[in-house]
């Protein structure tokens, strides 16, 4: 049983409204699903059914083997939740409070001392342990709610927004804690950055409007994008129109874009063709004609021109079956 | 049952985090005290006993109480740590009554802390203590159906003012009901059967029958099923509203 997250065919409405449609996922051990879509798409929603705090309409999830719905027990205590925005009893220390969640969680003895402080040492919670929560910075409560989902050491994480609010230097931490756990566990996070789903995801989800656009891993998804494979150079600006010509006229070669670099260089983008591979073409074609390069790479792709394609799309196609 | 443990003590400790607890207990005694002694009359009257003491407690926990039980889960809803209490492993039921138990043993403490006039009566004469055994009981059981309604409110909005004025409206009918002012409202079209229970829903009824020292188990059945009602409500409340 290597499925630790089984999602079928979850659906939510409330009303009239319907929040999640069908959505279905798989995700085992060692996964770092990065759940991605709009503001309102139905991600919370769904990470919300998935660690029982909502019941769905329809469908089912299953965590570790335990249906959520009828083993609410047994699936709540196998998965630690970062709920958005990273609730805690402000009036508590950070100490307290993590203690009544190792308590509640059932830790006891030495495991308990042992979690607590490898928990706290691992976030760098040392030095607020005695303050309440309310006097805390907005990292720091994002800390000790990412502290209170890892503290039983579950088999499954889901962590709604885990670096929201939080600077560079933190978010690089989250993530390398993230990246450390990784192994061991299913992690479901879901954010609004795609450049986390890079660093960190192994394979991402696409919802918009409560429906699953896309599941596949990360460099699948910028596979899709129009700027898969394409080769970037920059070049002295007299040259650029030239070299831009003749790139653009061979067969292989979609489009050119051009950009200023400053006053005296254009930056080429040369978008290839059904995502073929066009470096090699384009470093023949610039011998050939003796170009003058100052720099020259292959881009993987734009996530957030993919992201902004797939719901978009979606958004349209939404509309017309709604009329 | 130590996770529900758990939730108490929590609950319970989180009373005295905040000035809640002090301002409560302080503004409980003094105006048991007030009551007792101005209003109640208690050495005007020259008999050795607390009826002038407890005579009051219905009207002091309908104002009392909603101003505890108003945080009880609107706080959890408002701060979102509603969706961490209720995807930790821990049942509806036990939350339940792990936060109405916090809040009943809080009461029973500031309840407890009226004990100087306990020894103030029995110093100055001879009273029988079993009767007043029996006020407290009656008295506790009074605020745990109080606290009860509250709680129910209270999880059905965020907002805590609108808890608190809902409640207290709510306290105020079962303390009203057994009046002749209410009953005659309904006697004029009612059947005299409705009117019976209504009047029966009076707290000020069933309290006052327990305060004589009469201990009655069908005034104990119905503190108990009221608690269990409200309780029950309060955990449709809370599942009903999760979701916004």
């Amino acid at each position: 049983m290597d499925n630790l997250i089984e999602v079928s065919d979850l659906r939510k409405s409330f009303g009239p409204l319907v929040a999640v449609d069908g959505v279905s996922l798989r995700i085992r051990r060692g996964e770092v699903l990065g759940f991605l879509g709009p503001n309102g798409a139905g991600k919370s929603t769904t990470m919300k059914m998935i660690t029982g705090f909502l019941a769905p309409t329809g469908g089912s999830v299953r965590i570790c083997g335990h249906d959520v719905a009828s083993e609410p027990i047994a699936a709540k205590s196998r998965i630690g939740y970062l709920p958005e925005g990273a609730p805690a009893y402000g009036e508590m220390s950070v100490a307290g409070f993590l203690e009544f969640i190792a308590d509640i969680r059932g830790l006891r003895g030495t495991r308990r001392a042992d979690r607590l402080r490898d928990v706290i040492g691992k976030i760098h919670l040392e030095h607020v342990l005695t303050q309440t929560i309310d006097t805390l910075s907005k990292g720091f409560k994002r800390r000790v709610g990412l502290a209170q989902a890892i503290l039983h050491d579950p088999e499954v994480l889901i962590l709604d927004e885990p670096t929201d609010g939080l600077d560079p230097n933190q978010k690089h931490e989250v993530r390398t804690l993230i990246g450390e756990m990784a192994p061991h566990k299913a992690i479901v996070i879901s954010t609004h950055i795609l450049e986390e789903v890079d660093a960190l995801c192994t394979r991402t989800a696409i919802i918009a409007r409560g429906r699953l656009l896309f599941t596949g891993t990360p460099a699948e998804l910028e596979a899709r994008s129009r700027y898969h494979n394409a080769v970037t150079l920059t070049v002295a600006r007299p040259a650029a129109e030239a070299i831009g010509a003749g790139l653009g006229a061979l067969p292989a070669v979609a489009e050119v874009e051009a950009t200023d670099v400053d006053g005296d260089r254009r930056r080429l983008t040369v978008l290839p063709r059904g995502g073929q591979p066009i470096l090699e073409l384009v470093q023949q074609t610039g011998r050939a004609g003796g170009w003058a390069l100052d720099e020259l790479y292959v881009e993987s792709g734009h996530l957030d021109e993919v992201f902004r394609t797939i719901t978009t799309t979606a958004g349209v196609a939404g509309e017309v079956t709604r009329t | 049952m130590s996770r529900m443990g758990t939730l108490f003590r929590r609950e319970f400790r989180g009373y005295f985090a905040t000035p809640v607890a002090y301002v409560f207990i302080v503004i409980f005694l003094f105006l048991t005290g007030i009551f007792t002694f101005y209003v109640g009359g208690f050495y005007e009257r020259g008999q050795a006993d607390l009826e002038p003491f407890f005579r009051y407690h219905p009207w002091l926990y309908m104002l009392l109480i909603p101003a505890i039980s108003m945080r009880l889960w609107s706080e959890e809803r408002k701060s979102g740590t509603l969706e961490l209490l209720m995807t930790l492993p821990v049942s509806l039921f036990e939350a339940v009554l792990g936060k109405f138990l916090a809040a009943w043993a809080f009461t029973a403490i500031a309840l407890v802390l009226t004990f100087p006039i306990w020894i103030t009566v029995n110093y100055l004469g001879d009273p029988d203590n079993t009767v007043i055994a029996a006020g407290y009981l009656g008295s506790m059981l009074m605020a745990g159906g109080f606290l009860a309604i509250g709680a129910c409110i209270s999880a059905l909005t965020k907002n805590q003012v609108i808890a608190f004025v809902i409640s207290f409206v709510i306290c105020f009918a079962f303390n009203l009901s057994g009046f002749p002012l209410v009953l005659d409202f309904f006697r004029g079209w009612a059947p005299q059967a409705v009117v019976d229970v209504i009047g029966s829903f009076s707290f000020l009824t069933h309290f006052t029958s327990i305060q004589r020292g009469v201990i009655d188990l069908r005034d104990l059945i119905f503190f108990a099923t009221l608690i269990a009602f409200w309780l029950y409500a309060n955990m449709l409340a809370i599942d009903a509203k999760k979701s916004r």
